[in-house]
């Protein structure tokens, strides 16, 4: 298995973070992982994506032009790599400030308002773990405890008091994701 | 057992530092390898093996502490990106002229000039040829991988000291802010003898050390160059490495080091998906250069492209290698932009291939 994946969306939305937390979920079951972000002037504008491979084998490079899955968080995010899914490719995306919605119709399209689903949980920065647990309802990657591990591992120790209301809201993630259109 | 943690191929080269047992490690925060040194403040070695950790005030300052620290013995090192390493290069020179070990790490970014802070491979020709004045060489060391970012730190600093000769890890932005899984071996005690050549303060039973790299009489400084020479054969005999991937069946040869190696291995299976069988011949020292083994490799293959975040720079290295016997030419991009694996594949059917 390997899984090519952009996360991308404004700075302060836990794009980075939530891209660590998926490696360090593939660490947990022993598998090879890079992490990619952008950086320097990319970053200006307040944009930040990262690049993110899961795989059961070695990786060769950390850098692509096309992806397994888009998890797209803004809309010049979803200018930029909606084009960039490979066909038959995974987009998930939060419908929150998106003015034109996804319109390739050779990949599937899953949509997660986890923005406003923070909102009403009252923790804005649980956004980006609602997000992951949508994308692994869709993916079934790793097991749940893995997840929990992957976290556990990224959150320096100070955050711990926080693991319990981040599972929550991946379980959040798992029940609110919505397919919008399949083509497999 | 150490297990494997998630880091920036940057703070890996930090963390890897403690770990060595380095004495002191003296920098000036540039992108895009400032982590190392952030990472090493947050880290507090001084309380962990009393590791000194001073940022200077500029890098030429941190390149004399360097040479300060060397002299006396000590495994000391500093990390920059390429504009700063131009600064060091006067120290540089000094220190290998000097015959003293240290560890330099280049986390290379575009260039010329202050040029952009995104990765680049355009300091080959610094790294390996010179940088400084005069006839000497650096041990230059390219990673491809988190990994071995960290393991180098330690094979770094073994070959300084083996050979008294400044080492440096040549990387790039990519490598330097990708994270991947990475194990790092376990803490070395910080040295607590040093070195019969160090200046340590003279005592009674033993002439006074003299370390220079000035020595006004011609005929004594050409012995002298003669004998740094004769260490450099000896580093060229029994210190080149290299990694051959897919090279057994290879029809055609992709030549790249660092993150570009990484990008044509990507190449090499879409390639061979296609039917071209390509292989990747990766030098891991840029100085020493596999000349040789890349020379064994024109009597298989029938070209070889060599890729470069530069404007090609080691393609002339590989051309001297093969001297003629095989097509050779270059593809990379300039300015801080990563080729593609796609257009590596391109530039290979295009120029040598069908070129």
């Amino acid at each position: 298995m390997t899984e090519e994946i952009i996360i991308a969306g404004f700075g302060g939305q836990g794009v980075l973070s939530m891209g660590k937390i998926l490696c360090y979920s593939g660490v947990m079951e022993g598998q090879e992982v890079s992490w990619m972000p952008a950086y320097g002037p990319e970053m200006r504008g307040g944009t930040a994506n990262v690049t993110v491979i899961l795989s059961d084998n070695k990786i060769s490079s950390p850098i692509l032009d096309t992806f397994d899955t888009a998890i797209i968080l803004n809309q010049q995010s979803m200018d930029k790599f909606e084009s960039a899914v490979k066909p038959g490719g995974l987009l998930i995306y939060d419908g929150n400030g998106i003015t034109r919605h996804p319109e390739r119709e050779d990949i599937n399209i899953y949509r997660i308002d986890a923005a406003e689903e923070a909102t009403k949980m009252g923790s804005t920065k649980t956004f980006n773990m609602i997000v992951l647990g949508g994308y692994l309802k869709v993916k079934k990657l790793y097991k749940l405890e893995s997840v929990i591990k992957g976290l556990k591992k990224s959150l320096p120790e100070r955050y711990h008091h926080m693991i319990p209301v981040n599972e929550k809201a991946i379980h959040r993630g798992l029940e609110i994701i919505k397919e919008v259109a399949t083509v497999n | 057992m150490e297990e494997f943690v998630l880091m920036k191929g940057n703070e890996a080269i930090a963390e890897a530092a403690i770990r060595a047992g380095t004495d002191g490690y003296f920098g000036y925060p540039i992108t895009p390898q400032s982590e190392v040194i952030e990472y090493l403040a947050a880290a507090k070695p001084h309380e962990r093996t009393g590791m000194v950790l001073l940022q200077a005030e500029s890098e030429v300052a941190a390149i004399n502490m360097l040479y300060g620290g060397a002299g006396a013995g000590k495994k000391v090192m500093t990390s920059s990106s390429s504009p700063g390493i131009s600064l060091m290069q006067e120290g540089i020179s000094y220190i290998a002229g000097s015959e003293l070990p240290c560890l330099l790490v280049n986390v290379v970014r575009g260039g010329p000039g202050l040029g952009t802070i995104q990765p680049s491979q355009s300091d080959y020709f610094q790294s390996t040829k010179g940088g400084g004045h005069g006839d000497y060489n650096l041990i230059v060391l390219a990673p491809a991988s988190v990994q071995e970012m960290a393991d180098f730190v330690s094979l770094g600093y073994d070959l300084a000291f083996k050979y008294r000769n400044p080492v440096m890890i040549q990387t790039d932005g990519a490598l330097g802010q990708m994270m991947e899984k990475v194990k790092f071996k376990p803490q070395q005690p910080r040295s607590k003898k040093s070195p019969d050549w160090a200046t340590t303060g003279k005592t009674p039973d033993r002439e006074r050390i003299i370390i220079t790299s000035l020595d006004l009489d011609p005929s004594r400084q050409e012995r002298f160059n003669e004998k740094l020479q004769v260490k450099y054969r000896t580093i060229k005999e029994n210190e080149v490495r290299y990694e051959k991937i897919q090279c057994d069946d290879a029809e055609y040869l992709f030549v790249a080091y660092g993150t570009s190696s990484r990008i044509c291995q990507k190449s090499m299976q879409m390639a061979r998906e296609e039917g071209i069988k390509v292989g990747l011949f990766r030098p891991i020292t840029l100085w020493p250069f596999p000349y040789n083994e890349i020379r064994e490799m024109a009597g298989q293959v029938e070209g070889m492209l060599s890729v470069e975040m530069s404007a090609g720079q080691m393609v002339e290295d590989v051309r001297l290698a093969v001297e003629a016997t095989v097509k050779v030419d270059h593809y990379g991009r300039m300015g801080g932009i990563i080729p593609s694996s796609e257009e590596i594949v391109e530039a290979l059917k295009q120029k040598i291939i069908g070129g």
